[in-house]
């Protein structure tokens, strides 16, 4: 499918499992996301989503189990150490710098992963790289015109965006997007799945998300959690059959997945 | 395009030439005084890189100011002066040390946390020039020449004369408002600030926020350090006490008086509460009441540092709907 010289991005997770006191929030579960693919989780609330995205990203510490990047054990390495192997992530609660611009969010995002990110000579607006990759992201997140910006004026949905945005400018090739769709306007979030439709290629994309019309849309495998576990994982269209997952949405305000695709 | 960046040089060069031209007008108490206030200045400028720019609310920079001051201390001898050339470059790198030791282990914490940890770290060090005999104990120490600068004993330079030490002082005033300047504005700054703003998102970007948040701490602690080596040389004297809380608190005023969110105003918080000081100590025998009252006012009709002081403390404060608030609940761990 690919030529051997290019890179394959891929990213294992074997036998996750997170304790919070007595609640197991990921239990046992593993599963792998490529290059070239979108990789959707999905589950009623607090199955483990969130959960499992910040094992994977390295906010939280595994309480068993291990996280293979690559060809590379990265479960003991922190979260700005896997960030700069490549993994990017958005947050399901938009967590940005309220008080920076727009501009601003997205350069520092750029800035983390340019050659010398902590380089005190120089001001901050003359590296082009770094500039590129913010011009690149806003462009592509469609918030160019609200560059200059404080994010914290911005409307929801364009927060949702910047988080997006940020990923973006950090050039990753593994992809964790945490309810990347909540919160955004029908317009917007139109967009932004045709946005995650085009990183599929470069990158391997995890994506968390509630709306199941840009679920079945986007996914190339997909995944059912309930009460930490996996519940059921293959193709889209097997998965939205299979009995266990009708039962886990019976009665959820959900629907049964795909219902209304 | 020149016509503004002479305009943004303006104030800083009238107000460096009314510097230099000070010490030829005004009696010479009070070109010490100045030089006394420019040193502080300077402490509560290296402070508030790590409390304002960093967000961590040290409480241990007396200790980094005092540590200066004792090294020239030591390694004074008792009837000559020192040479400048390496006493000077020794006492700042045993600053920077103390500070690159106490942070990397108070760094480890967050908060109110962070915030006592460099408060005993400084006691710890009062304690301990306090309680042993090596830097002269409770007595402090005498430094009975100030270092000088001397070439095949011809002296170039001699800090007993206050003029000239006043202007050896406002050197470094400048090359610390230069460097604190030019560290705020790069990459370096704007990623510390970046990770006092929203620590979480910084560290999921890919900064190093530890090494970020040391290496601002160092860079403080060895500027604390300048000034506190030429606090003692003005002085020839340094107590135990110069370690302790009270001057740490007491810079720590000057920061909020001054704001937490540009270079300078440290060093005008200084000069405010120094030229407060000093006219109430020649108007009433109450002058300290009457400071800390006055000192009450400014801090409540200028609250923005002390919001900034809190947030740096507290964390970010919550002002969502409450809506939101539940979302928050929900996902907090998100
Ligand atoms: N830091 C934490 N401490 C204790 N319990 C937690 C923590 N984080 C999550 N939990 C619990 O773990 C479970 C799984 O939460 P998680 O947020 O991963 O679910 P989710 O699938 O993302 O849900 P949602 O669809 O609502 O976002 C929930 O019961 C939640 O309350
Ligand atoms: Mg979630």
């Amino acid at each position: 499918m690919l030529e051997a010289s290019t890179i394959v991005a891929s990213m294992r997770a074997n036998g996750l499992s997170k304790q919070f006191g007595g609640l197991r929030a990921v239990a046992d579960v593993s599963l792998d996301v490529h290059q070239d693919e979108i990789h959707a989780v999905i589950g009623p609330n607090g199955a483990g989503k969130s959960t499992l995205i910040n094992l994977l990203s390295g906010d939280m510490n595994v309480t068993a189990g291990s996280i293979v990047l690559d060809d590379r054990d990265v479960t003991r390495f922190g979260a700005e150490r896997r960030a700069r192997c490549g993994i990017g992530r958005s947050y399901q609660k938009t967590t940005i710098f309220q008080q920076s611009t727009v501009y601003e969010n997205a350069r520092l995002a750029a800035q983390a992963h340019s050659k010398a990110p902590l380089k005190i000579f120089g001001d901050v607006v003359s590296d082009t790289n770094v500039n590129a990759a913010t011009h690149d992201a806003l462009e592509r997140t469609g918030l160019t015109s609200r560059a200059d910006t404080l994010a914290n004026q911005l409307s929801h949905g364009e927060q949702r965006q910047l988080e997006i945005a940020m990923v973006l400018a950090t050039g990753p090739r593994i992809i964790l997007l945490d309810e990347p769709l909540a919160g955004m306007g029908t317009q917007e979030a139109r967009k932004i799945v045709e946005l995650i439709a085009s990183l599929r290629k470069g990158h391997a994309v995890l994506l968390v998300e509630h709306d199941m019309d840009a679920v079945f849309e986007l996914a190339d495998r997909l995944t059912v959690m309930q009460d930490g576990k996996v519940i059921a994982t293959g193709l889209p269209q097997q998965v939205r059959t299979d009995p266990a997952v009708r039962a886990a949405y019976l009665g959820t305000h959900d629907g049964a997945p795909g219902d209304a695709a | 395009m020149t016509n503004i960046s002479i305009r943004i040089w303006l104030v800083p060069l009238a107000l460096l030439a009314i510097a230099i031209a000070l010490p030829f007008v005004v009696p010479k108490y009070y070109v010490q005084f100045a030089s006394k206030a420019l040193l502080l200045g300077m402490l509560a400028m290296a402070l508030n890189l790590v409390v304002g720019y960093g967000g961590l609310v040290s409480l241990c920079h007396g200790a980094f100011f005092g540590i200066g001051g004792y090294a020239l201390a030591m390694v004074t001898p008792k009837y000559d002066p020192v040479s400048l050339w390496w006493s000077f470059p020794f006492a700042v790198a045993l600053a920077g040390f103390a500070a690159l030791i106490i942070g990397a282990l108070a760094l480890r914490t967050r908060g109110v946390y962070f915030i006592m940890v460099t408060l005993a770290f400084g006691e710890m060090l009062f304690f301990l020039f306090h309680d042993n005999q090596f830097a002269g104990g409770s007595d402090g120490a005498y430094i009975n020449n100030k270092p000088e600068i001397a070439i095949a004993g011809r002296v170039l330079l001699d800090l007993d004369k206050p003029l000239a030490f006043y202007f050896v002082v406002l050197a470094c005033l400048v090359a610390t408002i230069a460097l604190l300047t030019m560290l705020v504005r790069s990459p370096f700054g704007h990623a510390l600030a970046a990770a006092r703003d929203n620590e979480r998102r910084a560290r999921s970007l890919g900064f190093p926020i530890f090494r970020l948040r040391l290496i601002a701490f160092v860079i403080s602690g060895a500027i604390a350090g300048v000034a506190g080596y030429f606090s003692a040389a003005q002085f020839g004297f340094i107590a135990p006490q110069t370690l302790g809380w009270h001057v740490s608190a007491t810079v720590l005023v000057m920061v909020l008086i001054g704001g937490l969110r540009s270079v300078v105003g440290p060093l005008v918080g200084a000069l405010v509460l120094l030229g407060l000081e000093e006219v109430l100590k020649a108007s009433t025998e109450y002058w300290k009441l009457a400071e800390g009252l006055i000192v009450i006012a400014i801090v409540l009709f200028l609250p923005n540092g002390v919001r900034h002081l809190l947030t740096a403390a507290l964390g970010e404060r919550k002002d969502e709907s409450p809506q939101d608030v539940k979302a928050v609940a929900k996902v907090e761990h998100a």
